[in-house]
């Protein structure tokens, strides 16, 4: 059987505009031109179905590029990309039947209320509506979320409560992959671990297949089957959390995947951009 | 569910979503239908003194740029739109023919553009006191059905700009909006216009809607008499759409070729 997805040495490039600080740019009056950036560098990648896969990495290392990349938002200027064997380019429908993709930053219309948003999405990928709203307030609830805030516009809620009705949405699709972007950054820590358990929830009831990128090791640790560490577009391990742990262990007894980031990379996790 | 169905209800999705838009909005809804009430008076009340003929000639005229700016801009503004309420991405990777998401966003444009036309109308008539008596209904309404072909392909063809730069695309459909305007004859013969805009005023399909609805509603023409203009005005429009629709393709695929579409996040 085909894997929920197959990455090969997937590479996206963009062109964005050279900041450059002041002195470069007064002697080299040039470098206000375009220089392209590397986002994601020949990535390799096969994920089984019924996974999940985690992706770490600081910010500005390419996780949310190759997100997009697999959710057909963004074309690659190389490679392949497979979701249960379907090309994301040539068969983007079929892709896009069996996906649903979760962002950082909800993406609601505003002023309309968390139903109208619902019934929106529930239209788009054909789930009754009557059915979508059984579900979605079903999910809500279990978020603690009271049934009746479902009418109240969107940008009443707070942060958490947006992102958990962007889980809601992404879920009530029944997605058979579910592409989460760092879905708990910014969130305070009940929710945080609302949304872990729920993810925890999902694969058990539904093996679907989940891969979830994020910037706190200890979430990635908690809930991921394995992990990539990412890096300046690369892959700079990929394992278990315990066999990317044992790598770097030596002589010390305790060891976190951001012990990990630095004995790989040389670098400082927290002092990234 | 056969795949037809599907789609159409996929269609329904935007119009729905869209007049909910609107409900939510209303305050601006109301000073958008205010304002628009406004100027068509105000443009009428300068032909008082020359007879009921000119008031008719320019409320004509309100009306109808009214009504096809009104299509032109709900579909050339919809990736805007979309784009500043953060849904774009959103949309864009829904399982649905594009085809389907811009035909649901015209249909909107279509019936939202008619239930503000028969609002303003209904102003229109009350204050002027009009007499439609010559008028041929009829014929008005065929004509303007034909000519929202031609205006949605126009404006399909404009959405592409702020798809494919987020920074001055929407500024252009203005530009461009507002150079229809001026060309297409709203409120006097394209005659007066100076000889080197002229020739502009002959690609602009509102040209011709403006001068048969006139015809129609001032001098109750038949139907039989336009019949050119309007084969026309259709030709153009099942040009332009099909037209409209490939270059949106292109365009999306270059926005997700540079990242256009959407960076942050
Ligand atoms: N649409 C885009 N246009 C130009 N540059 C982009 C775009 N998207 C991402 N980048 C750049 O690519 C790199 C990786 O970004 P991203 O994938 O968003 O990282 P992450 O999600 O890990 O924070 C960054 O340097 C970012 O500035
Ligand atoms: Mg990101």
């Amino acid at each position: 059987m085909s894997p929920a997805i197959r990455c090969r040495e997937i590479t996206k490039f963009f062109w964005v505009k050279n900041s450059g600080n002041g002195i470069k740019k007064r002697l080299l009056p040039l470098s206000g031109k375009k220089k392209m950036l590397t986002a994601v560098n020949a990535l390799d990648l096969e994920v089984p179905k019924g996974e999940i896969f985690g992706i770490v990495g600081p910010n500005g290392s390419g996780k949310s590029t190759l997100v997009r990349l697999i959710s057909t938002l963004l074309l690659p200027d190389i490679g392949q990309i497979e979701v249960f064997g379907h090309d994301v380019v040539k068969q983007r429908l079929r892709v896009r039947r069996m996906i649903n993709r979760v962002s950082v930053d909800a993406a609601f219309f505003k002023k309309l209320s968390c139903w109208e948003n619902l019934s929106y999405a529930a239209r788009l990928y054909g789930v009754p509506v009557r059915e979508a709203r059984e579900k979605a307030v079903e999910i809500l609830e279990r978020f603690g979320f009271h049934g009746d805030r479902i009418n109240q516009p969107m940008e009443n809620l707070s942060r958490g409560m947006q992102q958990m009705v962007a889980i809601a949405r992404a879920y009530f699709t029944a997605p058979i992959l579910l592409l989460l972007d760092e879905p708990t950054t910014g969130l305070d820590p009940k929710s945080k671990r609302q949304v872990q358990e729920f993810v925890l929830q999902v694969r058990e009831n539904h093996d679907s297949t989940v891969l979830i990128t994020t910037h706190d090791m200890d979430e990635a640790d908690r809930i991921c089957d394995r992990v990539a560490i990412i890096d300046r577009g690369r892959f700079v391990a990929l394992d278990t959390p315990e066999n990317l742990k044992s790598q770097v262990r030596g002589e010390r007894k305790e060891v976190s995947l951001e012990d990990v980031f630095m004995e790989l990379t040389g670098r400082d996790w927290e002092n990234e951009e | 569910m056969s795949q037809a169905t599907a789609e159409m209800k996929s269609l329904y999705a935007f119009v729905e979503r869209n007049f909910n838009l609107v409900k939510r909005y209303l305050g601006w809804e109301i000073v958008f239908m205010v304002y628009n009430i406004v100027n068509a008076l105000t443009i009428g009340f300068i032909g008082v003194t020359q007879g009921k003929e000119t008031v008719l000639y320019l409320v004509v005229g309100a009306m109808i740029w009214g009504f096809l700016s009104i299509l032109f801009h709900e579909v050339s503004e919809s990736v805007s739109w979309e784009r500043w309420e953060g849904t774009i991405e959103y949309t864009f990777m829904a399982p649905v023919h594009r085809f389907t998401h811009l035909a649901g966003m015209c249909l909107y444009a279509i019936i939202y553009g008619i239930i503000r036309t028969i609002v303003l109308l209904g102003a229109v008539v009350i204050f002027f006191s009009l007499s439609l008596e010559n008028a041929n209904f009829l014929a008005a309404l065929v004509i303007l059905v034909v000519s929202s072909f031609s205006f949605i392909g126009l404006g399909l063809i404009a959405a592409v700009l702020p798809l494919m730069s987020p920074e001055k695309g929407s500024q252009a459909t203005h530009i461009f909006q507002a150079l229809l305007l001026l060309i297409s004859g709203v409120y006097y013969e394209t005659s007066i216009l100076p000889s080197w805009i002229r020739p502009l005023s002959v690609v602009s399909p509102a040209t011709y809607t403006l001068r048969s609805m006139r015809a129609a509603l001032l001098e109750g023409r038949p139907l039989a008499e336009m019949l050119g203009t309007l084969l026309f005005l259709l030709a153009t429009g099942f040009l332009l759409i099909p037209l409209g629709v490939f270059i949106f393709h292109q365009a999306e695929i270059y926005a997700k070729k540079s990242g256009k579409l959407k960076r942050s996040g």
